[in-house]
């Protein structure tokens, strides 16, 4: 018996815009102008709210927060090539994506002050709360998209995670399973280069996180996840395949985490400066902002508008999260649709008879 | 209609899919081979394979899968083979499940039901036989239902299906096939949170679930025909518990017996003795007394039957209580 092949196959790497703003025309996605005016518009907003976060937190007013600086076009881009009806499962690290899909700011800041009802999110917007746990969303996505077909909506269920979720056995279930019921399921892995302090190599021996598509008959594409126009690009093709009855797809978007992995820890410790210096030379925005004035939709003036629209919104943002004072009582309220007697009991002696 | 509990089982998922298109049944080999107990036997070709998936093996993937349906939309009943191989979706429950909805201050819920085979006596493999009802009962949020009786777990399983909230359904595997009793054909619903007083007493209290109150029965007819008079209370539920009930009984009775399979130690009878402790200390007259497995791996089959409380060993609790 002859040794035979039994199977062959490749992963894709896209980019459209290069690190110097420079375009492949070929791959350019066809957005109008107002499209690309908003998407800088918010990839200025997100940059400037989170350094505001990080901000809030060194000062007191916010508890460890989990920073997105470097990574804001993948968030971006996986919003802006979003259908209204599909549904956006994020990961911590893409809770200002739910702002983006609706959700107001001052409830992402909520939320970050650590405070429940900042992930009391409006079902209508289709878009579920973040989550801390490292990958189990991503078994959600494929119930979800399960869920979405058996309803006989066209919907595709995009999920976010990160390079360190891809070792949780979650990832294996999650593509198994997507594979297996042919839900339609994207999943948009943010491969930010480390898990904490944990470099992408000791996560996986594989050359790239696409490649493991693959095995479980899906597709698979890396994708440079600096350049918005790229992230938006694969999406918005993922979701088109996926709701046409193709397999679910796994997005390898390679980026870097310019900040700490939250307001705890101090990368100074685990990387080394000219790493960083090197992604600094490929940030999002720098490019994008490149390709806008090469299109003559970036100027001086647009900036300064930019910046201080983002500005006010942030700041009125704030002002109206650090408002929002909690009722410690919905502790009690919200562990069962009813409450029971003895929670009814605990709530009474928590707080006195003052109820 | 006389039904073993694995008919009536059947009886109600058949029932409660014809209902309510939203529910769908999900988990390892339930479909096609109709389950490795057969409960879900027949639905496959009634509901097709979209309603009635088999899964690929992975507990883990089943129950989080089955959390995403449930949040958005459908009615998940996910079949566990074993409980005792739930563990490895543990975190799903603990993360996601039951506080989805506290997280979201009620936005999003997971009304999801995981059946979960478990408890021993019918000689199987290591990792069959546990009965791990508390570690479950430490998760706020999820609901826990034993049912002890074909009838009981018709009614009790129709009510965890709709649920708005998580529902853990523990399949005792013993009583599968144990006895046949009457089972309405029609549908009916047992509220989840009441106890059930099989037989009223006075001067002993026995509170017990799952396959140690049908054990317990022939255990309290021999104490009644030695004089001692036993109020036999079955939990059907074991979050939310009744304490009220159980309070009551106390009260009337002043002495308790609870018999759990589980091991003793952190076993749900330590709560129980705790409860009646606050809500009954000064009815007592004898300290409540746990019968229950002991405090070992549960052995495998050749002698399992001396890790079990069995009627000699509930007897001898009771009298030792009545006496006391």
């Amino acid at each position: 018996m002859a040794v035979s092949r039994v199977y062959e196959g490749h992963t894709d790497y896209l980019q459209v815009l290069d690190k110097d703003g420079v375009l492949d025309k070929a791959l350019e996605p066809d957005l109008p102008r107002e499209t690309l005016e908003k998407m800088y518009y918010y990839l200025v907003l997100g940059r400037l709210w989170d350094r505001k976060c990080i901000a809030l937190q060194r000062t007191g007013r916010m508890y460890t927060y989990a920073p997105l600086e470097g990574q804001e076009a993948i968030s971006m881009g996986v919003v802006f090539a979003m259908k209204p009806e599909d549904w956006l499962i994020p990961s911590y690290r893409e809770s200002f994506a739910c702002y983006l899909r609706g959700v107001p700011l001052e409830t992402i800041n909520i939320g970050w002050r650590g405070i429940e009802e900042g992930l009391k999110l409006d079902k209508k917007l289709r878009c579920f709360p973040y989550v801390i746990p490292i990958g189990s969303q991503l078994t959600h996505a494929v119930g979800g998209a399960y869920a979405m077909k058996m309803k006989g909506e066209k919907s595709a269920v995009v999920v976010c995670g990160g390079d360190g979720a891809t070792s949780e056995g979650d990832f294996h279930d999650a593509l198994n399973f997507a594979g297996v019921l042919n839900t339609p399921t994207v999943f948009v892995i943010s491969n930010n280069q480390y898990a904490i302090s944990t470099p992408r190599k000791w996560q996986t021996k594989s050359e790239t996180i696409a490649q493991k598509a693959l095995a479980y008959g899906l597709t698979g594409l890396q994708v440079d996840g600096n350049d918005i126009l790229a992230v938006y690009k694969s999406v918005k093709e993922a979701i088109e395949a996926v709701k046409a009855g193709k397999p679910a797809v796994l997005l390898e978007m390679v980026t870097y985490r310019m900040g700490p992995h939250t307001t705890s820890d101090d990368p100074k410790k685990y990387r080394d400066e000219k790493e960083v210096a090197y992604w600094l030379e490929r940030d999002p925005i720098k490019r994008f902002r490149i390709y806008l004035k090469n299109k003559g939709i970036w100027n001086e003036a647009f900036e300064a508008k930019v910046q201080a629209d983002a500005v006010k919104v942030i700041e009125d943002a704030v002002v109206k999260a650090e408002a929002f004072k909690p009722d410690p009582r919905n502790m009690f309220r919200y562990v069962y649709a009813t409450m029971t007697k003895n929670l009814e009991e605990q709530m009474k002696e928590c707080f006195g008879d003052s109820q | 209609m006389k039904m073993t509990m694995v008919e009536a089982i059947n009886s109600c998922l058949k029932q409660e899919m014809e209902r309510d298109r939203s529910i769908l049944l999900m988990g390892e080999d339930v479909g096609v081979d109709g389950g490795v107990f057969r409960v879900t036997e027949g639905l496959y070709g009634k509901f097709g394979r979209d309603r009635v998936i088999d899964t690929p093996l992975s507990e883990s993937g089943i129950i989080g899968a089955a959390v995403g349906m449930a949040a958005l939309g459908m009615r998940p009943v996910a079949e566990i083979q074993f409980q005792g191989f739930e563990y490895n979706a543990y975190h799903q429950l603990v993360q996601h499940a039951s506080r989805l909805r506290n997280r979201t201050r009620g936005m999003f819920s997971v009304p999801m039901v995981l059946r979960l085979p478990c408890s021993g006596g019918i000689r199987a493999l290591e990792h069959h036989s546990e009965s791990m009802e508390t570690i479950y009962a430490h998760i706020p949020g999820l609901k826990l239902v034993y049912p002890s009786s074909p009838y009981d777990a018709k009614g009790l399983l129709a009510a965890a299906i709709e649920d708005a909230d998580t529902v853990l359904y523990f399949e005792p595997k013993r009583l599968y096939r144990a006895f046949r009793e009457e089972v309405p054909e029609e549908r009916y619903t047992l509220e989840l949170g009441k106890a059930n007083v099989l037989k009223e007493g006075s001067d002993v209290t026995l509170v017990s679930w799952g396959a140690m109150t049908h054990v317990s029965k022939d255990a309290v007819t021999e104490a009644e025909a030695q004089g001692v008079s036993v109020e036999q209370i079955d939990l059907r539920t074991i979050a939310p518990c009744d304490w009220d009930t159980i309070a009551a009984s106390v009260k009337k009775t002043g002495r308790c017996v609870v018999v759990h399979e589980a091991v003793k130690t952190v076993g749900f009878g330590a709560e129980v003795a705790a409860r009646i402790m606050e809500n009954a200390f000064l009815s007592l007259k004898a300290p409540v007394k746990r019968v229950t497995g002991w405090d070992v791996i549960i052995p495998y089959p050749t002698t399992e039957d001396y890790f079990f409380p069995d009627k000699a060993r509930i007897l001898r609790g009771i009298m030792e209580t009545a006496r006391f």
